[in-house]
């Protein structure tokens, strides 16, 4: 029980980050694409201006989940991080140059290195969730067994499920981002940003559900168990998954941004809840079950008190952080400040 | 290897095998120690300044705001935006090390991830409550009055120290493993409390939460007496350089009485490590503070000896026994030379801020006495400039010094006396190219940090604030 809370919390946490920081993923490949540094300016000054305050609050979600993992399940962690180094050290890597450049460009003042650190920044921003979204599929296939480097270090991420995590995880993250910038477009960017992000949003959902369903043939092929729990545990929410997502699209024709902002985010957390019912007990093949692989209830319940208290303290931070900068600037404080 | 694969892909994954070249190597596990070690050194300088540099711009910032003297709002701006870049740095940098843990020591994490992760899941809440007000702080100057600002600056200030405080407790759990027990090979009884707040942990906690004080501020400071001896001696510069000076002056002394107690600390829990920190083979009484020296094969050779000074040093009395390295086979002894050097060079750089810092007060001292204004009208002022621009060097290299004593002092224990560092590697095959991928990236990084750095400390001070302007004063590509 104490085991099955300590696991759900974690997925929590790995649904924020799939919804926060996958947002700012898919920004960056949205930063890619922008066009020319005359033409792309203005969405990428509304993508600097979206992720700048929040981004790495975001990217806090992901060192929650891997200290979750390794306090709750850490032969789990072992088995995951040694057998998927090189996957991982490849994320970790684009980690590094994405933060690091984002912060960069936004200290240049040149347009050689605006544009410097930016195409680092943009790139790493699509090879990060590629290669964590491989991870995903090595784990969800069954390749990682128990114990050091167990697996085989290469046709543990390199196969058809891999890929297809990669895949899904790079088109989710770019549709998120699109439908969250309509609204900040909306907000204060111009009609032609707003129509521009628009189209963007419609395409990538487009192509997220056309992943979604070659998807289904290439699990049924590569990942029979996760194929079977997904057809039949955690099929609700697979089906709801998918007519939220087509809801989604339907509210943004219409131009209803928030909703279509809360539908884009349900479907994907659907995503990632599905993969965990489909998966549960097991966490690893071909026996490691969440009561066998969980720390014992001395270690789950200090950790889960710890974050507990934690979100106390962190809810009404991040409610803050958001609000302060989803509403309008008014200048009164600024007029205050020279006063 | 087992075949868990029904689908392998034989030619791809043949082409990644053979670069990958077979088995894990011994080679393999000096690149994870290497890999290790190199992206803590360069994570520890940056998360340093992640505690010290938010108090010292608030420091600024509300002097700014008492005074309404616009050299320390800028002052403050410009600290901030440095800031900006630096804890965007540091927030990937140590992600990175929380990866490393796993992709390069399963072998610890896998077994005792379950006793050290408390600490880490609160340093955790900490870096998160760090990275939410920090945005709030760096871009909402212009959306809050400047004391509600100012506030949002306590909570960085309060997070950084305990992630600090935290975070160094997992460190000290390696050093003095408590809280759990090995029963026919598996881990029980795992209380995370007491693995926290192990014996080390206030020791080490203290002695690292006050360097990180001193290198944020001697870095700080060295930067503008470097300004002032090019002749800028306006307020900006010369508030640059006080407030931080001052504040690393302060902390300095302290950090001597404290390194005085982690060292007793030392001897009385982990002996070997003080043995080869101070280069003492033979357990013996009446036993001489070495400084320098190198290792031979009976003791230290070529150091300076104070006759009984170690035995003095460490009970108060010439005839305290001292513990040496005898006390334990060679296998388990750790590298001499390296770790007494280490340690004689972290004191020197701390002897050599102490002594900074009594020169500017003796200066102070005699300015006022004889009814002048400015300590730094005085003779010798270009001498004391000139020294005080190193000490943010000397302060970094004391830091690293510190670390690889901790560290290297501790071999070939990860967890000392519990685990090696061979039994906690990754056996994976091809750690050595992750190493290069590893040196590759973090150089392209320290490269591009210090020319961003560089730029933000030499354009004009701009009266704007520090993140909103990039978006609406400059192009964005």
């Amino acid at each position: 029980m104490l085991a099955d809370t300590v696991l759900a919390v974690m997925w929590l946490g790995l649904m924020c980050y799939a919804l926060f920081a996958g947002a700012d993923f898919g920004a960056g490949l949205w930063d890619l694409v922008a066009g020319g540094s005359r033409r792309g300016r203005p969405q990428r000054a509304l993508i600097e201006h979206a992720i700048g305050p929040v981004w790495e609050a975001n990217h806090v979600w992901l060192i929650f989940v891997v200290v979750m993992l390794w306090s709750g399940f850490p032969e789990v962690f072992a088995a995951v991080m040694s057998t998927l180094y090189l996957p991982l050290t490849l994320a970790a890597l684009g980690i590094i140059a994405r933060g690091a450049a984002f912060a960069f460009r936004k200290a240049s003042t040149q347009l050689w290195q605006q544009r410097l650190f930016g195409a680092c920044f943009a790139t790493s921003s699509v090879v990060t969730p590629f290669f964590l979204g491989t991870v995903a599929g090595g784990v969800a296939s069954g390749r990682v067994p128990p114990g050091l480097a167990a697996g085989s270090t290469v046709t543990s991420w390199l196969n058809p499920a891999s890929f297809l995590g990669g895949v899904l995880a790079v088109v989710t993250c770019a549709h998120l981002a699109a439908v969250y910038l309509c609204a900040d477009a909306a907000r204060g960017g111009g009609p032609e940003l707003v129509r521009a992000f628009q189209r963007r949003a419609l395409v990538s959902g487009l192509a997220a559900g056309a992943v979604a369903l070659v998807g289904i043939a290439v699990l049924h092929a590569d990942a029979p168990r996760l194929f079977h729990g997904l057809t039949h545990r955690a099929l609700p929410l697979v089906v709801l998954s998918a007519v939220t997502g087509v809801a989604g699209l339907a509210l943004l024709m219409r131009s209803l941004w928030g909703w279509a902002r809360a539908a884009a985010a349900l479907a994907v957390a659907l995503i990632v809840w599905s993969w965990g019912v489909a998966q549960y007990p097991l966490m690893l093949v071909p026996d490691l079950t969440v009561a066998r692989a969980a720390a014992p209830p001395s270690v789950l319940a200090a950790v889960l008190i710890v974050f507990a208290v934690g979100a106390l303290l962190l809810i009404p931070s991040l409610g803050w952080l958001y609000a302060l900068f989803q509403r309008p600037e008014t200048g009164a404080a600024a007029a205050e400040d020279t006063r | 290897m087992p075949a868990v694969d029904q689908h392998p892909w034989p030619q791809a994954a043949a082409v990644v095998r053979d670069w990958l070249a077979g088995p894990a190597t011994p080679g393999d596990l000096a690149a994870a120690r290497a890999q290790m070690g190199f992206s803590l050194a360069w994570h520890i300088v940056v998360a340093c300044l992640g505690v010290g540099l938010p108090l010292l711009t608030l420091i600024a910032e509300w002097w700014g705001v008492r005074t309404g003297d616009p050299s320390y709002r800028l002052l403050a701006r410009r600290w901030a935006r440095a800031m900006g870049v630096l804890f965007a740095v540091g927030a990937v940098s140590g992600t990175i090390l929380s990866f490393e843990m796993g992709l390069l020591w399963p072998g610890l994490m896998g077994r005792y991830g379950q006793v050290i992760g408390l600490p880490f899941a609160i340093e955790g809440i900490a870096f998160f409550i760090e990275a939410i007000f920090l945005g709030i702080y760096l871009y909402a100057w212009d959306r809050l009055p400047p004391r509600v600002h100012m506030l949002t600056a306590i909570p960085i200030i309060i997070a950084g120290v305990a992630s600090a405080f935290f975070v160094v407790c997992a460190n000290a759990w390696m050093n003095q493993p408590r809280g759990f027990t090995v029963r026919h090979g598996r881990v029980v009884d795992v209380d995370p409390l007491a693995a926290m707040f192990n014996p080390a942990s206030p020791p080490q906690t203290v002695h690292m939460i006050l360097a990180a004080l001193m290198v944020a501020s001697f870095l700080t400071a060295s930067v503008y007496a470097v300004s002032l001896l090019r002749g800028r001696t306006d307020r900006y510069h010369r508030a640059g350089f006080f407030i931080p000076f001052v504040l690393g002056a302060v902390v300095a002394p302290v950090q001597l009485v404290v390194g005085d107690w982690i060292a007793r600390f030392v001897a009385d829990y982990q002996p070997v490590k003080l043995a080869a920190m101070e280069g003492v083979f033979i357990t013996s009484s009446h036993v001489p503070l070495t400084v320098g020296g190198i290792a031979g094969d009976h003791g230290l050779k070529g150091g300076l000896e104070i006759p009984s000074g170690l035995s003095l040093l460490v009970g108060f009395s010439p005839s305290t026994v001292v513990k040496g390295l005898n006390e334990v086979p060679p296998a388990r002894r750790p590298p001499i030379t390296g770790t007494h050097l280490a340690f004689d060079l972290m004191v020197l750089g701390g002897l050599f801020l102490i002594g900074l810092g009594v020169w500017l007060l003796l200066a102070w001292w005699r300015t006022r006495r004889r009814g002048e204004s400015d300590p730094l009208a005085r003779r010798g002022t270009r001498l004391f400039l000139w020294l005080a621009s190193f000490s943010g060097l000397a302060a970094v290299v004391s830091l690293e010094c510190g670390w690889v004593v901790t560290e290297e002092g501790r071999q070939p224990w990860v967890v000392q006396g519990v685990l090696s560092v061979r039994d906690a590697v990754n056996p994976a095959p091809g750690l050595m190219t992750g190493l290069w991928l590893v040196l590759v990236v973090y150089a392209a990084m320290t490269v591009a940090t210090v020319y961003v750095l560089r730029r933000l400390a030499g354009e004009r001070p701009v009266p704007v604030a520090p993140q909103e302007a990039d978006v609406t004063g400059y192009p964005v590509v």
